[in-house]
């Protein structure tokens, strides 16, 4: 954060130790209220923290309580700076820092679309089956796969179907949770 | 239920602000809030004071919350009445102070249209505020509005909005009281973890130099906590500094104090700061004016932390021991901890420490040179306390060279006499502050101590304090420059006065009397006096122009970029030369 500025030799930015940035995934749950997404976005760009990757959905109708699942770098004490700005936010019921709570399942959905024909048509297919990708389109002469699964195994498949003819993607983003039989506040 | 009891959303406003023990509300008209106009009109219950721009309704309410300690209230329209609002907010909230802004807004079915004076309120306002909300219908409004006074004033307080639709104020609905129950998410920890503070007080029993750094949050905390903070320093010994916010918790005139610390701040306080080895922040937040470089920033300490807010902890100077909960209770707990495991400091140690911070004290940092021909700005602040301290007396400021002489030379003995705008740095802060504590406590002594380029952006508030007969006093230090501005050309940019001097002011005097009020003139030290005795006396408002040493500098000052032990004294720039005393590397680090 703010490493750039570093050069200026300002006051501001006199922390020049080189710290281990690490990347957390953050459970926030909140009121499904108008504006929330926009505040914990807000407090991301405002204060200079980096967002990987972001995904909310309402997980709870009838409490009208929404999960926002953050992937995002940082130092030890960004990540710490982070959980608590999130919490003392007035709508937030409750933060969890997935990655260091220990055991954590995290997953997300691509949609990958792939077009071509003869031999690149079969090795894509031949992937996608050693991936566990589905088909959920065909054509004669495209396919669209479905692929669940953590991040990196994602981004695996993506890069193996650019020489295969790779036209598009759509990703969800990283949802996660954590292992065991306990839940979050909510 | 009937429609009897069904009230409009206008009634609502007014019946909750009564019920929530609103007095007075500094607000202006427009088209979005008539409706609400309307039913102050016909009610006694609260009292709305007129401003002349929302900037300075804001302001005011800041004034009367942190002289009261109760909730600022705020009453605008929407668009430009929202978006003048915008500095007080974030002035509140960078301060934390309590403050409910009610914003009008177009009717509902004309939000994102570009209506006339519309604007995205609560988009504006999310960063400038501790929360919002926008109400779109009636039945929410009476238990939003008591949400937004429970938001404000509890855990750290802070600014909110409630942006108010025009058709929800006609709209009629169910009213709901106060509730005493719980807020669904936001219950901030008031009590703190015992083990943190025994293990807080395990620390300082085994200090030799220990040093109580307090801020805005003892005053925030309420009298309790500055008398708790009292009995702290009695028990231990301790000697204390604070911030620019926390001046007045612990009296000027008590035995251990060492002055404000930071960029201003005194000598001592600077160096006890560099040189401690157990430092107990209380209710601060290691701001960058009072830290310096953050990695030169008291090398030798173990540092407590005391404060409300979990996100100050280790936000820019990692803690040892953090202690999260309001400073009454905290302190309440330190005490009677410390008391039952009969703790006692090391004395030999602790007067060797005594010792060293006498030899600091004794540099008489704040030493100026004396003039017999020009008021010297520091001795017109003298004067001004030397003549007010025995009144009941409160001060507000601008932001500058004024401001800073205020706090080194003023000396406050009790919490919430001192308001000032520390955070976000407001320039014509002070006037409408003064507006509003005169509001809350009509029968003291109010003193702006401002500055001639400060006072005129907020100069319109005269005209408030005229109409509703609030005798504050504005005294200018008018040395015709932006002085810190300039300080800091001289110190930084090589003596160029880019923009800071002020061509043209107005005639303070005649302004004060087109105004409608009284202006007085001193331009030598031997009619200050007298200047001032009398402007204490007047019962109307007061404009006072002090003529002071144009080319007075603020000094102690830490240089950006430099510790705590490397400040600059007033006695190592002499004003031929101030221009040299700061090398070319630090010239970049502002």
């Amino acid at each position: 954060m703010n490493a750039h500025l570093a050069a200026t030799g300002s006051a501001y930015f006199l922390d020049t130790t080189k710290k281990e940035v690490e990347t957390h995934t953050l459970a926030v749950i909140v009121d499904n209220e108008p504006g929330v997404l926009a505040r914990v976005i807000g407090l991301f760009s405002g204060r200079g923290y980096n967002i990987d990757s972001l995904t909310v959905s309402e997980t709870e109708h009838n409490k009208h309580v929404s999960r926002i699942t953050i992937v995002t770098t940082g130092t030890p004490q960004v990540i710490t700076q982070i959980i608590h700005q999130l919490d003392r936010m007035v709508p937030v019921h409750s933060v969890a820092d997935l990655t260091v709570q220990g055991s954590s399942i995290t997953r997300e959905l691509a949609m990958v679309k792939v077009a071509g024909t003869g031999e690149k048509r079969v090795e894509a297919l031949r992937l996608a089956d050693a991936f566990r990708a589905r088909v959920i389109d065909a054509g004669t002469t495209s396919f669209i796969f479905e692929l669940t699964g953590k991040s990196d195994k994602v981004e695996q498949f993506i890069s193996l179907m650019v020489p295969l003819g790779l036209v598009e993607v759509a990703r969800t983003g990283v949802a996660g949770i954590s292992r065991g039989p306990e839940g979050m506040k909510v | 239920m009937s429609t009897s009891e069904l009230m409009t959303g206008a009634e609502i406003v007014l019946k909750a602000l009564a019920d929530q023990g609103v007095q007075h509300v500094f607000g202006y008209p427009g088209g979005a809030v008539l409706p609400i106009y309307d039913e102050i009109f016909q009610q006694e219950k609260v009292k709305h004071i007129l401003v002349r721009h929302e900037q300075g309704a804001t302001h005011a309410a800041e004034g009367y919350a942190r002289s009261t300690g109760k909730c600022g209230v705020v009453l605008v329209t929407s668009g430009p009445g929202a978006t003048n609002a915008v500095t007080g907010l974030t002035d509140a909230l960078l301060d934390s102070i309590p403050m409910v802004c009610i914003t009008g807004q177009v009717p509902t079915h004309l939000i994102g249209n570009d209506a006339f004076q519309e604007c995205d309120t609560v988009g504006i306002t999310r960063p400038c505020t501790k929360h919002n909300w926008l109400v779109k219908d009636v039945n929410d409004l009476a238990r939003i509005l008591h949400e937004a006074f429970y938001v404000a004033t509890h855990g750290r307080p802070g600014p909110v909005v409630v942006d108010i639709p025009k058709d929800v104020q006609f709209a009629k609905g169910r009213y709901v009281g106060p509730k005493n129950i719980e807020h669904k998410t936001y219950r901030p920890r008031v009590k703190p973890d015992q083990t943190a503070v025994k293990a807080a007080i395990d620390l300082i029993a085994t200090a030799k130099r220990p040093l109580l750094y307090t801020g805005g949050g003892v005053i925030n905390s309420g009298p309790t906590a500055s008398k708790l903070l009292r009995d702290f320093v009695k028990l231990t010994g301790i000697p204390i500094t604070s911030t620019l916010m926390g001046l007045g918790a612990y009296p000027a005139s008590g035995e251990k104090w060492l002055g404000m610390l930071g960029m201003h701040g005194t000598y001592e306080a600077n160096m006890a700061m560099h040189d401690c080895d157990v430092m107990i922040n209380i209710g601060a937040r290691f701001d960058d004016r009072i830290t310096g470089r953050i990695d030169a920033f008291s090398p030798g300490s173990k540092k407590i932390h005391v404060d409300i807010d979990p996100s100050s902890i280790n936000k820019t100077v990692r803690s040892d021991i953090p202690v999260i909960g309001d400073v009454a209770h905290v302190l309440e707990d330190m005490i009677r901890l410390w008391k039952a495991a009969g703790h006692k400091l090391d004395q030999k140690a602790l007067h060797a420490w005594s010792k060293q911070i006498e030899t600091w004290k004794a540099r008489d940092c704040l030493r100026y040179r004396p003039n017999k021909d020009v008021i010297m700005p520091q001795y017109a602040v003298q004067r001004l306390y030397e003549l007010t301290k025995d009144m009941d007396t409160y001060i507000t400021t601008e932001v500058g060279q004024h401001q800073m002489w205020a706090a080194q030379f003023y000396k406050f003995e009790e919490p919430n006499r001192w308001m000032t705008s520390g955070g976000l740095g407001t320039m014509g802060y002070g006037l409408p502050a003064a507006v509003g504590v005169q509001m809350a406590h009509p029968k003291s002594l109010v003193i702006d101590i401002a500055g001639d380029a400060s006072v005129l952006m907020t100069m319109q508030e005269m005209s408030t304090a005229v109409q509703h007969r609030l005798p504050i006093k504005i005294f200018i230090l008018n040395n015709q420059y932006m002085g810190m501005v300039r300080q800091w050309q001289q110190l930084l940019h090589g003596n160029r006065l880019s923009e800071s001097y002020t061509e043209a002011l107005p005639d303070f005097v005649k302004l004060a009397e087109a105004y409608g009020c009284a202006g007085i003139r001193a331009t030598k030290p031997h009619e200050l006096d007298a200047a001032i005795k009398e402007m204490i006396k007047t019962p109307h408002p007061v404009i006072f122009d002090c003529r002071v040493a144009n080319l007075a500098n603020c000094f102690p000052m830490i240089p950006s970029g430099k510790a705590h032990n490397e400040m600059l004294l007033g006695e190592d720039v002499a004003d031929e030369d101030v221009g040299n005393v700061i090398d070319a590397k630090g010239r970049e680090l502002v």
